[in-house]
């Protein structure tokens, strides 16, 4: 008989990193209780036709809590997140106030007890993200933080940069880094180039993310820092991190959507919906960071989920914020547009960033015994991408009216459906 | 077939190429001709009304197509922008629909931010007209010195034309290389690396960092103004230098053919990018700019609001009673 408050999610493929197999999924308690043929439970969700896969986890999501409230929310991110196949999703530390305290540590991490995705927080490098003075960092680490990044931001100051290495060796954190030399950036506002020159915008050099690179492996070397680079986005880039994994540095990368996607032409609208930092690059650059992504150079896909409320984006290219939206799309891209297969997809989307982030034992396999987070994916399914009809507060998707294909079908948080047929049930 | 393509004209690409932009110096003959009445003006825009979106200050573009409209009998009205208003998030979307909800025609825009003239354009049905759009463009300047080197050369076409100073962050140098290369002249960028654009990919043009070897070979000089902040970004080491070696000196302007023109788009910086010397020269056109400019501005609001495919202007009729000429 069937467990009363089971649930067998039934008929799909499970893929996970131990391969692929046809199996029914059932989830007791929380739990995954079996992996099989045949199994049934008092609630079945369908998954005919589906990928069965561990839930998706992003290392680079802006929630805008506490103080954007009109862009996004905890709750109204983590929602999208659900529906974009996540279980776990990273805040990004650039609110306002900045999450650089125990105190704000404490309030998002309240805050995304009640949402439909496990939200852990990041901490700011330094107080204020302002790059002047070490944040607490060791009383966020007391609270669970495990990465700590001024994103939005670089750390500028090298010595600076040394000191929070070091510091972050003894508390065994990992230091995420916005590559961007702010006064190489000179107010730029998109990729320098050929478009750039063209559409009279100014313009930041790819070598304003290559140097923050460059040194941030080389203190790596000196520190012995676990550093993980943020949205890389040159092939300059891309080819040192390829170069210190080589070198056995204890280094990691992930690559946005959109850098995976898009170039700097798309700026020749003078929307600033293609407003970005990094900014768009050119194709090469493109091709490199697909080429990085392949090789396992770069482990994960992160989104850089960025809302922005949309007044903000009715400006002028160089007067609006950067940053664009990301977790509802990010699965469908990858599965549409990357020449990779579905398992190394979900490596890039699920179990590689839960590794980075040391929660690889609650989010990033299917195996009896772990606990439930799951993502059912129809990856026939294709559908028109709208930032209207977006749990996102904000509507600054790229891809508006972009047809892609595979769509979340089902996702399971610590065994509670919290989306099923592709609404979000909470 | 209309010069234009479509129904905005927000740079130079907007005209439909050489012809599109011969059909709008021809048209042009026909206003110079009508400021040379007695009484400059027509009632081809009557009933039509022109806003200044003006979001940067500008006396002398606005100044310029002011009176184009104003001779053209249009009715013109100023929504004045101050830069705090942006500041504070105002939407450019809102303000360019709440000028359009008062029923105008066209809007005229200035704004120092690329782009702004295009992205308004998406959100109104009147026509847009880009008077300057941060360093990208400035198509009806382009459109005045192209006809100020045809009224001078006869054309435009296998004429060499130095364009030199700060390229890079000038709006007037893209225009002006788009409509002179289109129209079959030769250029050459003159100016130190650090103020050409980062890249001149797709540019038909050549380049060149030495002003004396330039010179002799040009039938027109064209300088930009060099602006004083550009030494705080580093970009030179001093108004002096930058005249010592950019600047047309008195002694360099006699390494110019005698039949040679200079050109500046105003406001000049007077002994820094050129001599006052040599600005009072009878080679320097810099006011015959001016005056073209009024008339090709008419002609760009006459495309876009009386013309339609039309372009023999069927209202250039003299106007018989100055009473009937109340703007």
């Amino acid at each position: 008989m069937p467990d009363p408050h089971s649930i067998v999610v039934k008929g799909g493929r499970v893929v996970d990193a131990s391969g692929e197999r046809e199996a029914d999924v059932v989830v007791v308690d929380g739990r995954i209780a079996a992996v099989g043929a045949d199994l049934s439970a008092d609630r079945t969700l369908d998954a005919a036709g589906c990928f069965v896969a561990p839930g998706l986890v992003d290392l680079h999501s802006h929630l805008r809590e506490p103080g954007k409230e009109e862009a996004e929310t905890v709750e109204t991110g983590a929602r999208g997140a659900a529906l974009g196949g996540y279980t776990a999703i990273l805040a990004m530390p650039n609110t306002t106030p900045a999450i650089d305290c125990e105190a704000v540590v404490r309030q998002v991490l309240d805050l995304g007890r009640a949402a439909p995705c496990d939200v852990l927080t990041s901490g700011a490098i330094t107080v204020g993200r302002a790059g002047e003075q070490l944040a607490p960092m060791a009383e966020m680490a007391a609270l669970g933080v495990r990465v700590f990044t001024d994103d939005g931001a670089g750390v500028q100051d090298n010595l600076l940069m040394r000191r929070a290495m070091e510091y972050a060796v003894g508390l065994g954190v990992i230091l995420a880094q916005h590559c961007e030399d702010d006064a190489l950036c000179g107010g730029g506002h998109m990729h320098e180039g050929e478009w750039s020159a063209r559409l009279g915008i100014p313009g930041q050099p790819a070598e304003a993310e290559e140097l923050m690179v460059m040194r941030d492996i080389a203190l790596a070397r000196l520190t012995g820092c676990r550093i993980h680079f943020q949205h890389l986005s040159t092939a300059r880039s891309v080819a040192m991190v390829r170069d210190a994994l080589a070198a056995g540095l204890p280094v990691t990368a992930e690559a946005t959507p959109h850098h995976l996607t898009l170039t700097d032409a798309a700026c020749a609208s003078y929307d600033p919906v293609f407003k970005v930092n990094p900014p768009l690059r050119t194709p090469a650059d493109v091709e490199a960071v697909r080429a990085g992504l392949a090789d396992g150079t770069i482990a994960t896909i992160a989104t850089d989920h960025a809302p922005h409320a949309p007044e903000t984006k009715e400006l002028p290219f160089d007067l609006a914020p950067p940053g664009m939206l990301g977790l509802e799309t990010a699965l469908a891209l990858a599965l549409t547009e990357l020449d990779l297969s579905v398992q190394q997809v979900l490596a890039a989307l699920s179990w590689n960033p839960a590794r980075i982030l040391g929660i690889d034992d609650v989010h990033g396999a299917v195996a009896e015994g772990r606990p439930a987070n799951l993502c059912v994916i129809d990856p026939e399914h294709t559908w028109t991408v709208s930032g209207a009809a977006m749990a996102s507060r904000s509507t600054n998707t790229p891809y508006e009216g972009r047809e892609v294909r595979g769509k979340v079908r089902h996702t399971v948080l610590h065994g509670e459906p919290v989306v099923v047929a592709g609404e979000a049930q909470r | 077939m209309s010069p234009l393509l479509g129904r905005h004209l927000l740079g130079v690409e907007d005209l439909d190429g050489r012809e599109g932009i011969e059909a709008v110096m021809r048209l042009t003959d026909s206003f110079v001709e009508v400021s040379e009445r007695a009484i400059p003006k027509v009632p081809a825009l009557r009933g039509k009304t022109v806003a200044w979106l003006f979001y940067e200050d500008s006396t002398r573009t606005r100044l310029s197509f002011e009176t184009a409209a104003k001779r053209l009998s249009a009715d013109t009205m100023n929504f004045s922008v101050s830069s705090s208003s942006v500041k504070k998030g105002e939407s450019l979307r809102d303000t360019a629909r709440t000028i359009e909800a008062m029923g105008i025609d066209a809007i005229v825009v200035r704004h120092s931010s690329a782009g702004a003239p295009h992205r308004i354009s998406g959100w109104v049905d009147a026509a847009v007209v880009n008077a300057g759009d941060g360093w990208h463009q400035h198509p009806t300047q382009a459109l005045l010195d192209a006809y100020t080197i045809r009224q001078h050369l006869g054309s435009v076409e296998g004429h060499h034309i130095a364009i030199i100073g700060d390229i890079k962050h000038s709006r007037v140098a893209r225009s002006d290389v788009a409509a002179f290369t289109t129209l079959g002249a030769r250029v050459t960028l003159v100016a130190p690396p650090t103020l050409l654009p980062p890249s001149l990919e797709g540019w038909p043009v050549t380049v060149s960092h030495d002003l004396d070897a330039v010179l002799p070979t040009v039938d027109v000089a064209y300088l930009l103004r060099m602006q004083r902040e550009r030494m705080t970004e580093a970009l030179v080491p001093s108004l002096r230098e930058y005249t010592a070696t950019f600047g047309l000196t008195r002694r360099r302007a006699e390494l110019l053919s005698p039949d040679a023109l200079v050109m500046h788009p105003g406001p000049m910086n007077r002994g820094v990018e050129i001599a006052a010397e040599v600005a009072d020269l009878p080679c320097s056109l810099i006011l015959d700019q001016v005056r073209n400019g009024v008339a090709v501005r008419m002609a760009v609001l006459y495309l876009l609001l009386g013309a339609g495919a039309d372009l023999v202007p069927p209202a250039l009729d003299r106007t018989q009673e100055p009473e009937a000429v109340r703007a």
